[in-house]
């Protein structure tokens, strides 16, 4: 009997603790399943907080400028090396997939279509969130952990207005005009991959993809672009902006811009095709 | 252009009247609280700060000071109690009013907070060229005045990571006074420095309440610049001040948190 009392009050105290560790599951679940939508509420405050302030004055045009020159102008290499690759490894798949059924005379028209509709815009998209993204992060962290953004605030200036907001029309303006160059940088690529490596006709392969592709596809891509411009300098500037542990938090907050750039990039084309085709909704 | 930069026009501090200009109480803060979830960082600070004087709040490391300062210059805001700067309720302000009174206020920040990718004439020029229609050589005279008052004017086109702790403190203060600001003020200012630097430091904080007649608050923790800046103290315990007054009064309190936080800094006024 005198055993018999310390096991009692053990048992409800075990009780108790696997009652909180079920609480804290429970919490931790939550808190996992509504991340994503804390995550794009907190994006689209930042958003309204920048067209706010951006219709208000004053207008900082070097910071525009610098901005356009930093997303634009600084991608400009990247891009292009990108997209000769990717345009020569479509016209080695497409020529030998083709060559199967004897369509590689269709060659130029597929991938007039795929870099205006598709690659372009993703791809520099992309290459965007690489390299400028993920210095915008690391730059506006930088500038939370060190006190520079309550320094501008102290000094009644908006963050918001002076940060944010030049880098987003940077990103709506620069994206599509880097996406005009990734695709005729890649059909300049498919185009000697196609006729100078694989001997196809270039009268054949300029013919087909003129015949195929028109302004409207290559707007369906501008479209995508300011889509994806506006949404990877979006997540580039909240996650530096609110960046916080000093620089172990900058480095985490540049990895999650990246990623969540890389995700938004896809999930983003395939609602604005939805909307532009009229068709594959849920 | 006038259209243009409207704002910045309202942005100027009206002209304070005479009864506000002989108030010895510049600002008076009244039962500030601020929480953080389950976490009562201030409860109920009320605390004067002296025109024109050196008011340091210090405490130990958790007390408070750095979320005071941050209700102070509304970076936060608090969840009850005034600021009562110049008779005006900082706490209650929003918008274009509470960015005006902000101009009121010049921060110099623990690590001095300057924009590292522009040059120290950048910095220092950058509210100028934010908040007035000065023309270019107004902004560079007014700036390079300001920077050979404080002794850094060889270091006009350095960048900021170019130059040491103290040259950068000189420069967080040209740039947190070239407004005009009533009030500086220092977050930690000497924390990290060295003895010699830190003296310099202290130099700096009284020599500019000298030039410009500014009231100044500074936050810390260190005894020795207290001792030796300080006209006015306060000591920030648990979320509240728990002594108050000049550093003599304080250096001998009763209360038994302030003696113990005083007797384990080692300072004396011998």
């Amino acid at each position: 009997m005198p055993d018999a009392a310390p096991t009692a009050s053990a048992t409800p105290e075990k009780t108790s603790k696997l009652r909180d560790a079920a609480a804290n599951a429970g919490e931790w679940l939550l808190k996992v399943l509504l991340s994503p939508f804390v995550e794009i509420s907190a994006l689209f405050k930042l958003l309204w907080e920048a067209l706010f302030w951006g219709i208000r004055p004053p207008y900082r045009g070097r910071l525009f400028v610098e901005a356009m020159e930093f997303i634009g102008i600084g991608s400009i290499f990247l891009v292009s090396l990108t997209a000769v690759f990717v345009g020569g490894v479509l016209a080695l798949q497409l020529v030998d997939g083709f060559r199967d059924f004897g369509a590689e005379n269709q060659t130029g028209a597929v991938i007039g279509l795929a870099l205006a509709r598709e690659v372009g815009p993703v791809f520099a998209a992309l290459m965007v969130t690489s390299r400028a993204g993920s210095a915008m992060t690391t730059e506006l962290g930088s500038m939370r952990v060190t006190n520079q953004i309550d320094a501008l605030v102290t000094m009644a200036v908006n963050p918001v207005q002076y940060l944010v907001v030049p880098r987003l029309v940077a990103g709506f303006v620069m994206v599509p005009v880097l996406t005009m160059l990734f695709n005729i940088v890649g059909v300049m690529g498919a185009f000697f991959v196609a006729v100078a490596l694989l001997g196809l006709d270039p009268g054949v392969f300029m013919d087909r993809l003129q015949w195929l592709v028109d302004w409207d596809d290559v707007s369906q891509g501008l479209i995508k672009a300011m889509v994806f411009g506006v949404a990877v300098t979006l997540i580039a500037c909240r996650q530096g902006f609110y960046a916080k542990g000093g620089a172990a938090g900058v480095g985490r907050a540049t990895n999650r811009a990246v990623v969540q750039s890389a995700i938004a990039i896809l999930m983003l084309d395939y609602l604005v095709t939805s909307l532009v085709l009229g068709e594959g909704f849920f | 252009m006038k259209l243009f930069r409207s704002n910045l026009i309202r942005l100027t501090r009206p002209p304070l009247p005479p009864q506000v200009k002989d108030d010895p109480i510049h600002v008076r803060i009244r039962d500030v609280h601020k929480t953080y979830g389950d976490h009562h960082v201030l409860n109920g600070v009320s605390l004067d700060i002296y025109r024109g004087k050196t008011n340091l709040i210090i405490g130990p490391s958790g007390s408070g000071k750095t979320v005071l300062m941050r209700q102070l210059i509304r970076l936060e805001k608090p969840d009850s109690g005034a600021l009562l700067v110049n008779g005006v309720d900082f706490a209650k302000l929003e918008g274009l009013n509470l960015a005006a009174m902000r101009r009121t206020f010049g921060m110099v920040f623990q690590m001095s907070a300057l924009f590292d990718s522009m040059t120290v004439f950048d910095n220092v020029a950058f509210p100028l060229r934010e908040h007035t229609d000065l023309s270019r050589k107004e902004v560079r005279d007014r700036v390079m005045d300001r920077l050979s008052v404080l002794g850094v004017a060889a270091a006009a086109h350095k960048l900021p990571a170019q130059l040491s702790g103290g040259m950068q403190k000189r420069v967080a203060v040209a740039r947190a006074m070239i407004l005009e600001s009533e009030i500086l003020i220092y977050d930690e200012p000497t924390t990290g420095l060295d003895p010699i630097t830190t003296e310099m430091v202290d130099d700096l904080i009284t020599d500019a309440e000298e030039m410009f007649g500014v009231t100044s608050i500074v936050i810390s923790h260190d005894m020795a610049s207290v001792v030796r800046i300080a006209d006015h103290l306060s000591f920030l315990h648990e979320g509240q001040i728990a002594a108050t007054g000049t550093p003599q009064e304080l250096l001998h309190t009763e209360h038994p948190a302030t003696a113990e936080f005083i007797r384990a800094s080692r300072i004396s006024l011998e």
